[in-house]
């Protein structure tokens, strides 16, 4: 039952074949024997969840209406706010915090019915590509148990790949869905920024934050992003716009369809056979009618330079809320206000949180505030212009998720910037508000996953799936279980 | 551009962050590298360029002014460290 897809649970639910307590249950049994060697999850409520799959299927026999994910157990990243359940962003300075509201996204899963079976392992505040910089512990990739999962939404997709759950909720912010998703071989979608509400994501840098799914197959990630897109009067830049029913059109092949490839995306650090599988994902795509052509994103090689001003300088901002006074760890020992705050955040925040808290307060001092943050946001204007222009003359751009496989635990801790590199082909589209996907599109000789990344203009999530769900069919890629 | 330890000290001090020698140390040689990283923008010429600051074209949003229900003080102030009547504690601020 593990092996299922959302949609395929769905479909045994509701012809009666099994019951949303024995999913439940399923996955559970599953958590138990699996999560020691992934460490996937920061909490899991089994009895809450038992209790919610046990109540749906009461509702189900008296022969009430059910939500659309009605017994499906769904893992959230736990930077997103659950109520009365403890939510850590894998930080010690939030490591009791519960939270009183639920984020929105959260709020419609419980609307949809789906079953919330737990909480799982990011970056401390979503800062990092690894999910090593967790206060709490470090995930496991479940094809390669010495290697890192992504990050920083690295639970989650350790979780989707190991048949832990059928569907997780991710956050990305510079590729945090789409590189774990390629890294651990299932499907990671980051809406258009503005398509999914962030009231309750906990905020990292607000104008490139956006939730996106994690699920073994398109039609999945359609699934979900229905039940999360669409407006909320509590995020301002939620947009207010019809949210299409993506599965419907989901099977309908786009034709004609161009697909746009970016020198920039095959450049220099790019593995030869995550290349290779790359280029194959585009034949693929070649062989179903697709015309490719050459696109240019010429300032795509500012953007991780860009990202880490414009996100950092956001992230120094939102972060000094965390002040040891209204929630949150409070030092022990201070003498005055101010050295209650300083150690607070000295105590409470791990080294990369400090690293990116340091380089936002810098680029925003005064003196340097022209010369990087304005700066930063004049090449995000270009780096939009870039995408712009590419998007006239194509419908989708397709390149690697990634330069590389999963790398092994511990190979880039010591060196920040080359942990900010693994981004290098994600970032671009938060800067420019695009939506993406990674989905699987092969392996390599050692075994590890290799994520193809489709790119779309904004609010294109639509034909995005579609193209995604064209080479999806036309592969096997996706349908592979790590052995655990 | 490098990063001085006595610019990493006031930084932290801005930033609200205490950190130990060996921190700031540290903290001096990885934000440099990440800097000096960042300094390959000044390569891009933006003369006229309109800075971008947020993907969407929203400007302001308006909302209806009217009350609406409020979380309970109870719940807010449950995760407060220090918590004195309904109200935060904190060190005197003034002497």
């Amino acid at each position: 039952m593990t092996d299922l897809s959302a949609a395929e649970l769905l479909a045994l639910l509701s012809r009666g074949e099994t019951t949303a307590e024995a999913v439940t249950a399923a996955y559970l049994d599953a958590i138990r024997r699996r999560e020691p060697l992934v460490r996937a999850f920061l909490s899991v409520d089994e009895a809450g969840a038992l209790e919610q799959a046990r109540s749906l299927d009461a509702r189900r026999k008296k022969g009430e209406p059910l939500g659309p994910l009605a017994g499906v157990p769904v893992a959230v990243k736990d930077n997103l706010c659950t109520q009365g359940q403890r939510t850590t962003c894998a930080s010690r300075i939030l490591a009791n915090f519960v939270p009183p509201y639920d984020a929105h996204v959260v709020t419609r899963l419980r609307q949809a019915d789906a079953v919330l079976i737990g909480k799982t392992n990011l970056d401390e505040f979503a800062m990092g590509s690894s999910t090593e910089n967790s206060a709490f512990q470090v995930t496991r990739n479940p094809w390669d148990r010495e290697r890192i999962p992504g990050g920083s939404s690295g639970g989650s997709a350790a979780a989707v790949a190991a048949g832990l759950v059928p569907l997780a909720l991710g956050s990305d912010t510079g590729g945090s869905v789409r590189q774990p998703a390629g890294l651990c071989g299932v499907v990671g979608l980051k809406p258009t920024y503005g398509r999914v509400s962030r009231w309750g994501l906990i905020a990292f840098g607000s104008s490139l934050d956006q939730v996106g799914t994690l699920s073994r197959d398109v039609a999945d990630a359609a699934l979900l992003l229905e039940v999360i897109a669409g407006h909320d009067p509590r995020d301002s830049t939620s947009v207010d716009q019809p949210v299409p029913a993506y599965r419907q059109t989901l099977e309908q092949p786009v034709a004609p369809l161009t697909v746009g490839v970016a020198r920039e995306h095959f450049g220099e650090g790019l593995d030869p056979e995550v290349e290779r599988a790359v280029r194959e994902a585009i034949r693929v795509l070649q062989g179903l009618g697709a015309t490719v052509r050459e696109v240019s994103l010429p300032h795509s090689p500012f953007a991780v330079a860009a990202y880490y001003v414009v996100a950092t300088a956001e992230a120094s901002s939102n972060l000094a809320r965390y002040d040891g006074v209204h929630y949150g760890r409070r030092a022990k020992d201070y003498d005055g206000l101010i050295d209650l705050y300083q150690k607070s955040r000295g105590e409470g925040f791990g080294k990369e949180v400090q690293r990116r808290v340091m380089l936002g307060t810098y680029a925003l001092s005064s003196g340097y505030k022209d010369a990087y943050y304005l700066k930063a946001m004049q090449v995000r204007r270009l780096i939009k212009d870039d995408f712009d222009r590419a998007f006239a003359g194509c419908d989708v751009i397709a390149g690697p998720t990634s330069p590389t496989a999963a790398f092994r635990v511990g190979e880039r801790s010591a060196d920040p910037l080359a942990m900010y590199l693994s981004d290098v082909y994600t970032i671009g589209c938060n800067l420019a508000g695009l939506c993406g996907v990674s989905v699987p599109c092969g392996f390599t000789k050692a075994g590890l996953p290799v994520g193809l990344q489709l790119l779309a203009p904004p609010f294109a999530e639509d034909k995005l799936l579609r193209v995604a769900r064209m080479h999806e069919r036309a592969t096997d890629w996706h349908r592979r279980r790590p052995a655990l | 551009m490098s990063l001085t330890p006595e610019q990493v000290r006031w930084v932290a001090h801005l930033a609200r962050l205490e950190l130990d020698d060996a921190e700031v140390q540290e903290m001096a040689r990885q934000l440099s590298r990440v800097v000096e990283y960042v300094d390959q923008l000044g390569r891009v010429n933006t003369d006229g360029v309109e800075p971008l600051a947020h993907p969407l074209p929203v400007h302001n949003v308006f909302r209806a002014d009217e009350p609406a229900p409020c979380l309970p003080v109870d719940a807010v102030l449950a995760n407060a460290p220090d918590r004195q009547g309904d109200f935060y504690g904190v060190p005197a601020v003034l002497d």
